[in-house]
């Protein structure tokens, strides 16, 4: 569990994040949504430490970031995977050496473990076969797998994913979700999704945070985001003629 | 601040080792060629330069040699042999790291718990200072010879003089004034273009921009590192 408690982070004097408090749940998929500039990406980036904000703490299952020591800070890293929105991969590395990195930086593993260790995750991000390819050979939702099969190399407690299906097709961007949704009850973390993507609200929005203007405007469920009556919110998922048509359909059905 | 990062024990020491050996081979190996080519040819031009000036016949030609050898130890191999590798390596340092941080894949590793300076800067420094000097060696060693070449094949001057002028009042201090001022310049080279990429910000445009501003930036630092080494060292 993370533990977020108002949480303010400026760039160059304007504030970004204006006190956000929350509490992201242990194998439940929570996600982050709102506008652009609405503060996710900083949001995300100040949870997994890539930020430090000036005030708030974040609590990592009792943990508290700003009561840490150095080493403590390292460990809890270690126990952090992150998907970033373009993949991040070691393009000069092939997959398997991506996937292995994390283990040869932290871990006494022999060769041949760690290999069987890549191995294990790659077949559960449907990779096999793919050992040898450069970044550069792979499509980009394979790119997206690869990235999730080296977050979760290590078993971490904690999951960051900053929008993990963009720029790819509909149906490559549900398996996607679908493989993070699997992968947080399967390992039991707790995984963060920063989406602009209505499917996946839809789809694995366990939990949903809803940030304007650096605030958080609304929180609640996939179920409950079809209920509420949160202007901002509405007007921000509900935007398409579709998703308020599939909305009428759900308040018609449950009513 | 940077330097601090970049001098810890590194984390894995199987991991820095497999780093070193391809940055020797990078930074290094890969500059042979060039590094090569240039001393003998530039080599053989202050030869023939030093030889078309001194056609007074009271000048021993063993002087040419003499001058040529000055020449390459003290000047051209140490700091024209520098200034070239860092148009060739600073620029790839800066576009690999800048690459890497546009990409965010140095966010990847620092959300790993890995010191992305560390990994990344300081096999680049240990690799430039370890093989930097076997390199200017080699570019002394390779100028000398291609003066001698450029005197024979030509005739302007006697192969055999020029031996002796090589030979004529050899001090290795000089050698080792030469070797100090690379291992300057190496770490210059490994540094100021590491910084640039390292701090780049915004895309593959900036990136190309900080890779042209490292390299003018390295070489004005040797050039200055130049000046007040050869004063401290030789006055």
């Amino acid at each position: 569990m993370i533990n977020v408690k108002n949480l303010h982070k400026k760039f160059g004097g304007v504030e970004i994040l204006k006190g956000i408090s929350t509490v992201f749940e242990t194998g439940k998929t929570n996600l982050i949504i709102g506008q652009s500039g609405s503060g996710k990406t900083v949001f995300l980036k100040s949870l997994i430490g890539l930020h430090t904000p000036e005030n708030g703490t974040i609590e990592f299952d009792g943990r508290v970031n700003t009561e840490m020591s150095i080493d403590q800070r390292r460990q809890l890293r270690q126990e952090l995977g992150m998907v970033f929105q373009g993949s991040a991969l070691f393009d000069s590395q092939t997959v398997e050496e991506n996937v292995m990195f994390p283990l040869k930086m932290f871990t006494k593993l022999s060769d041949k473990e760690m290999l069987a260790q890549a191995n294990v995750v790659l077949k559960r991000v449907d990779l096999v076969g793919s050992n040898k390819k450069y970044i550069a050979e792979l499509s980009g939702g394979m790119q997206k797998r690869v990235a999730i099969a080296r977050a979760i190399v290590m078993k971490p407690k904690y999951l960051f994913c900053d929008e993990p299906n963009s720029g790819l097709d509909p149906q490559t961007a549900i398996i996607i979700d679908n493989l993070i949704q699997e992968i947080t009850n399967e390992y039991q973390i707790t995984t963060v999704i920063n989406t602009h993507d209505m499917n996946s609200v839809m789809e694995i929005g366990e939990k949903i945070i809803f940030l304007k203007d650096g605030k958080k405007a609304w929180e609640g469920s996939n179920k409950e985001i079809f209920k509420t009556d949160n202007e901002a919110v509405v007007n921000f998922v509900y935007s398409s003629n579709l998703f308020k048509k599939v909305r009428e359909a759900y308040l018609n059905e449950t009513n | 601040m940077m330097l601090t990062q970049v001098f810890r024990k590194p984390q894995r020491s199987r991991v820095f080792r497999e780093a070193l050996s391809r940055e020797i081979e990078v930074l290094g190996l890969k500059s042979l060629g060039i590094i090569a080519f240039i001393s003998f040819f530039i080599g053989g031009v202050i030869a023939l330069q030093t030889a078309l000036n001194l056609n007074n016949p009271l000048i021993p030609q063993s002087l040419i040699g003499f001058a040529a050898k000055r020449s390459i130890i003290l000047e051209f191999a140490p700091t024209f042999c520098s200034i070239i590798l860092a148009g060739k390596v600073g620029s790839y340092i800066t576009s690999s790291i800048g690459t890497m941080r546009v990409t965010e894949q140095i966010d990847a590793l620092e959300v790993m718990g890995i010191n992305s300076l560390n990994y990344l800067v300081l096999p680049k420094i240990i690799a430039t200072l370890f093989f930097y000097p076997f390199l200017i060696s080699l570019g002394m060693i390779l100028g000398i010879f291609g003066g001698w070449i450029s005197g024979t094949m030509t005739g302007i001057f006697s192969g055999v003089d020029y031996i002796e002028g090589v030979q004529m009042d050899f001090d290795p201090y000089l050698i080792m004034y030469s070797l100090i001022k690379t291992l300057i310049f190496a770490f210059i080279i490994a540094t100021v273009p590491s910084y640039h990429g390292y701090y780049v910000k915004g895309g593959s445009l900036e990136v190309g921009k900080a890779s042209t501003q490292s390299v003018v930036w390295t070489i004005v630092l040797i050039v200055i590192a130049n000046y007040f080494l050869t004063q401290m060292l030789l006055t």
